[in-house]
């Protein structure tokens, strides 16, 4: 290859100045080539015309082509005229094509307003919301409608999808659920030893342990993996469906999408989700059980025992009335999302995260409603 | 570097490959020389689409030889390989664009990482290489999601020219477009390898395609490949390729009449 210079060389100054391209004008060197064209100046002295010979030039491509238009471009704008000679046959198409494809005109990026850009943004942003609210709404008006038929005629509920959906959001849930169900037992209990060790009232381990588990913590973690684990793989299997255009083949066929894919993933959750929290609770308590044993030295006779003095009856139950609750919560949120999908693959990854997110959120929420509700019925 | 006088820019030699037991190629050859347009016909399934991605590396092959501008791709080091891709454009078949970027930005992407253009410049290449392949420039700040079918096609067009390539591989570049919209994909493809100097391995099913742009023809039937022109093809005594060119389309497209 050329050195950079040759690129373009000034072959004689007599009357109008000539110049010739030589080397490879192409993509590999067009960022020095760009530079030499652009420092070029011409000859103050006798330049009116500028002849520029191709004849040498041994590659050319669309970039070089396009830094030829580019610099008889600046040169016509300074008042000179180039005339463009010998251009080699081979090179013909590419320049004319090349050519051609850049006398079009460059569009700009729409202006940025700064402050009318974050009002009109607000205002779409609230529109929006109220928009998706209304249609949450009716979503789940027709979600629930559904239900009550599939649940009046029972014919119609599609008993595999059931089956199927428990099994994935339930039995295998479990591995994953009792480990840190363990794991957050033992270290509940770790940590209020700790604390009541130095009030020398180690056995009340006990009581924070049944209380905070039986009551919170095991439909928290619960819910908390059900929507990371589930709800994710509703939004993401509807929402994939939707982009196929499955969905819109269910509804030329006269199946409703809601029938068959939202009520057999809401049922099964429903179902699944007592049965969870009850698996999680007991194994989070054996946890704490086993920490309190090897730590304050507390047996499993004991520990059950103790455990009898202050659960009553509701507050071994009440998760399990939260549990079909925040399953129909999971299980609505990861749906709608998934319907909501549209057109790209981008969108299936951005409604399962929000799917997530606020299920997640809205379990949190409910939680609370549902511990100040307790504390007014006294349950 | 002397190229032998046929100037052969891909050679395939004894290729076979296997998807899970299913033998899909047994004993590919093909040569492919500069300059020409090479179309690649077969039934559905019958491997074009697995040729066009043991081509571009993104198959591997059970057995074979796939040379690439000279260079054995089984062969080549990572940087060599990815050196080659570059010289390689490839157009899927819905176009492939980043659904993130808008179509400006996709047609950048190979010449942000490849090149070390000022931006200026990389601005300036893209709107070329989307005002040639006929996308107006408007289209330019849109989203492949905003875009129909036809224009998607078209930016994924552009991205697989941004580096200008040698080759340009195509998968049913015609696919999913309506006549006139075809024939314009045709005449761009044709006056693009004019212009450009540019090899052209296209997979297609459409014998328009075929009939208005290719210089010669590979048939990919009983996992194995036939080479020739539109005319010599013709004659071959295999049933498939009877009924491809003989059957009521292959007739209309060909002229040959009823």
């Amino acid at each position: 290859m050329s050195e950079q210079q040759d690129w373009l060389v000034s072959v004689s100054d007599s009357g109008t100045q000539v110049l010739a391209a030589s080397g490879g004008w192409t993509l590999a060197g067009a960022g020095s080539l760009a530079t030499i064209l652009n420092g070029f100046r011409p000859d103050p002295q006798r330049a009116q015309k500028i002849r520029l010979d191709l004849s040498r030039l041994d590659a050319l491509d669309t970039v070089g082509a396009l830094l030829l238009r580019q610099f008889r471009d600046r040169m016509t704008l300074e008042g000179l005229s180039v005339l463009i000679v010998n251009v080699r046959p081979e090179h013909i198409a590419l320049i004319d094509a090349v050519w051609r494809a850049a006398d079009s005109e460059p569009v700009a990026p729409p202006k940025r307003r700064p402050l009318a850009d974050a009002i009109e943004n607000a205002g779409r942003a609230s529109i929006k919301a109220l928009h998706s609210s209304v249609e949450l709404i009716s979503y789940f008006g027709l979600v629930i409608t559904t239900l009550a038929r599939v649940l009046i005629h029972p014919k119609r509920l599609r008993f595999t999808a059931l089956v199927y959906h428990m099994d994935h959001t339930g039995l295998r849930c479990l591995p994953i659920l009792g480990l840190l169900s363990f794991l957050i037992g033992v270290v509940l209990a770790y940590q209020g030893a700790e604390q009541l060790r130095r009030l020398a009232a180690e056995i009340y381990v006990v009581n924070l342990l049944g209380l905070s588990i039986l009551r919170e913590i095991g439909i928290l973690i619960t819910a908390i993996i059900v929507a990371g684990r589930s709800g994710s793989a509703f939004t993401a299997q509807i929402g994939t469906m939707k982009v196929n255009q499955e969905i819109d083949a269910m509804r030329t066929i006269g199946l409703d999408p809601i029938e068959m894919l939202v009520v057999p993933r809401i049922l099964a959750l429903m179902l699944v989700m007592p049965l969870l929290t009850f698996f999680a609770n007991m194994i989070a308590l054996f946890g704490g059980a086993t920490m309190s044993y090897i730590l304050l030295d507390i047996n499993f006779y004991q520990f059950v025992n103790q455990m009898r003095i202050p659960i009553d009856f509701w507050d071994a139950t009440v998760a399990l009335i939260k549990a079909p609750v925040f399953a129909l919560v999971i299980g609505m949120v990861g749906c709608y999302e998934g319907l909501l999908v549209s057109g790209s693959a981008e969108s299936v990854g951005l409604r399962t995260t929000k799917s997530v997110v606020e299920s997640i959120f809205l379990v949190i929420v409910l939680n609370a409603f549902f511990s100040v509700l307790f504390q007014i019925i006294h349950i | 570097m002397t190229l032998p006088a046929a100037d052969t820019v891909m050679r395939i030699r004894g290729l076979v490959t296997r998807f899970a037991g299913h033998l899909v190629h047994d004993g590919v050859d093909l040569d492919v020389y500069r300059g020409e347009v090479l179309g690649v016909v077969g039934a559905s399934g019958s491997g074009k689409s697995v040729l066009l991605k043991a081509v571009v590396g993104l198959v591997e092959p059970s057995a074979g030889h796939i040379e690439v501008l000279g260079h054995d791709i089984d062969a080549l080091s990572e940087r060599e390989r990815i050196a080659l891709q570059a010289r390689c454009g490839v157009l899927f078949q819905d176009g492939a664009l980043f659904s993130s970027l808008t179509v400006a930005q996709n047609v950048a992407v190979p010449l942000v990482e490849h090149t070390d253009l000022p931006r200026t410049l990389i601005d300036e290449v893209v709107r070329v290489k989307i005002a040639m392949v006929g996308l107006p420039a408007e289209a330019a700040l849109k989203y492949p999601s905003e875009l129909s079918g036809g224009m998607r096609k078209r930016a994924g067009l552009a991205r697989a020219l941004a580096l200008d390539p040698e080759i340009l591989l195509l998968d049913e570049p015609t696919a999913g477009l309506d006549p006139i919209g075809a024939a314009a994909f045709d005449q761009l493809i044709g006056s693009l390898q004019h212009g450009l100097g540019l090899t052209v391995f296209m997979v297609t099913h459409d014998l328009d395609s075929l009939a208005a742009i290719c210089d010669r023809i590979a048939v990919l039937n009983e996992r194995k490949l036939l080479v020739g022109t539109l005319d010599s093809l013709q004659q071959v005594p295999n049933p498939w390729i009877r009924d491809y060119f003989g059957g009521p389309r292959g007739r209309a497209a060909l002229g040959t009449g009823a």
